[in-house]
């Protein structure tokens, strides 16, 4: 049986597409590089959307990146259940998608935040986190200017009713974000983002604060592999 | 040719930090009397003609899906001269 192919999009300006690539195949499965410029998702089950500075961040964080040609072939896709995880540039970009409610804001400290950072899993039910228990803390790595989350009282309302709200900061919010927010799903919880970086947090062996990255990954193998 | 201009500013309700930083620096500027300070962009969108009503329709679709996030900005739009 061929291997689950999750693919990873490169924008001009993306930084964490190898990271991201290489945490795809150390969980076990085919990691296919795909490009912003293509109108092909190359029959991938799964995309990542990896953090960086996509379109140098012009006009606001993924604001030019959700026009990209890769775009108009992954919104439709996603939005008919093609499982999506994007972290820090790739939740920015989901959120102006409009694959995600709500946007991601500039700090309320106004500084870029870099370090590790304790997330607690409030909805291990989604495509990507059913590799977690409820309730269990994640240590993963930060690195944001603009991840302060904020949606209006309606949307914050509704994504606590429907149990939307996948990952909350703990032991201090490093951005400001409503509700402690790090991470939401779509309501059926085939699309995550979220603001900490999972693929920097799959191997003991480059210092990364541990490897509980790499239950993203573990997660959305099993959703492919019993389909 | 016209100039038709776009301001985008975020909601009332959305936390402007900038907007803040700058509220807090003009004191010690000597500038006194300023309550609040919200930070907003401005367009200039240079039109090859007319800003006739179609013009500015089409500018409007601009700001409502580019220029601006309605999520958490809103905009106005004004011819300019």
């Amino acid at each position: 049986m061929s291997a689950a192919r999750v693919g990873v999009v490169t924008f001009p300006g993306t930084l964490d597409d190898q990271d991201a690539a290489r945490a795809v195949r150390l969980a076990g499965a085919e990691a296919v590089s795909l490009w912003h410029g293509d109108h092909d998702l190359k029959g991938v089950d799964a995309v990542f959307l990896p953090g960086g500075f996509s379109y140098g961040d012009y006009l606001r964080c993924g604001a030019i990146s959700r026009f990209a040609p890769l775009m108009e072939e992954l919104i439709p896709a996603a939005k008919s259940g093609l499982p999506v995880l994007g972290t820090c540039n790739g939740f920015q970009i989901l959120c102006e998608a409009h694959l995600l409610p709500g946007a991601l804001t500039r700090n309320a400290s106004l500084h870029y935040v870099c370090r590790d950072q304790r997330i607690k899993v409030e909805s291990a039910t989604t495509t990507w986190t059913s590799a977690f228990e409820p309730g269990q803390e994640l240590v993963l790595p930060i690195k944001h200017g603009e991840g302060r989350y904020v949606a209006s009282a309606d949307t914050l309302e509704a994504l606590e009713a429907n149990g939307q709200v996948v990952f909350r900061y703990v032991g201090g919010n490093p951005n400001g974000s409503l509700n402690d927010i790090a991470g939401i799903s779509n309501e059926t919880g085939t699309i995550v983002g979220l603001m900490p970086h999972p693929e920097h947090a799959v191997e003991d062996l480059v210092g990364a604060p541990s490897t509980d990255g790499l239950g993203f990954f573990t997660s959305i193998l099993k959703k492919l592999v019993n389909v | 040719m016209a100039r038709v201009v776009v301001d985008v500013m975020l909601k009332p309700e959305i936390l402007d930090p900038q907007g803040q930083a700058i509220a807090r620096a003009l004191p010690r500027l000597g500038f006194s009397g300023v309550s609040e300070v919200r930070q907003g962009k401005r367009f200039e969108i240079e039109l090859e003609g007319a800003a006739d009503e179609a013009a500015l329709a089409d500018v409007r679709k601009m700001a409502e899906t580019l220029l601006a996030n309605t999520v958490i900005e809103e905009y106005t739009v004004r011819v300019e001269g």
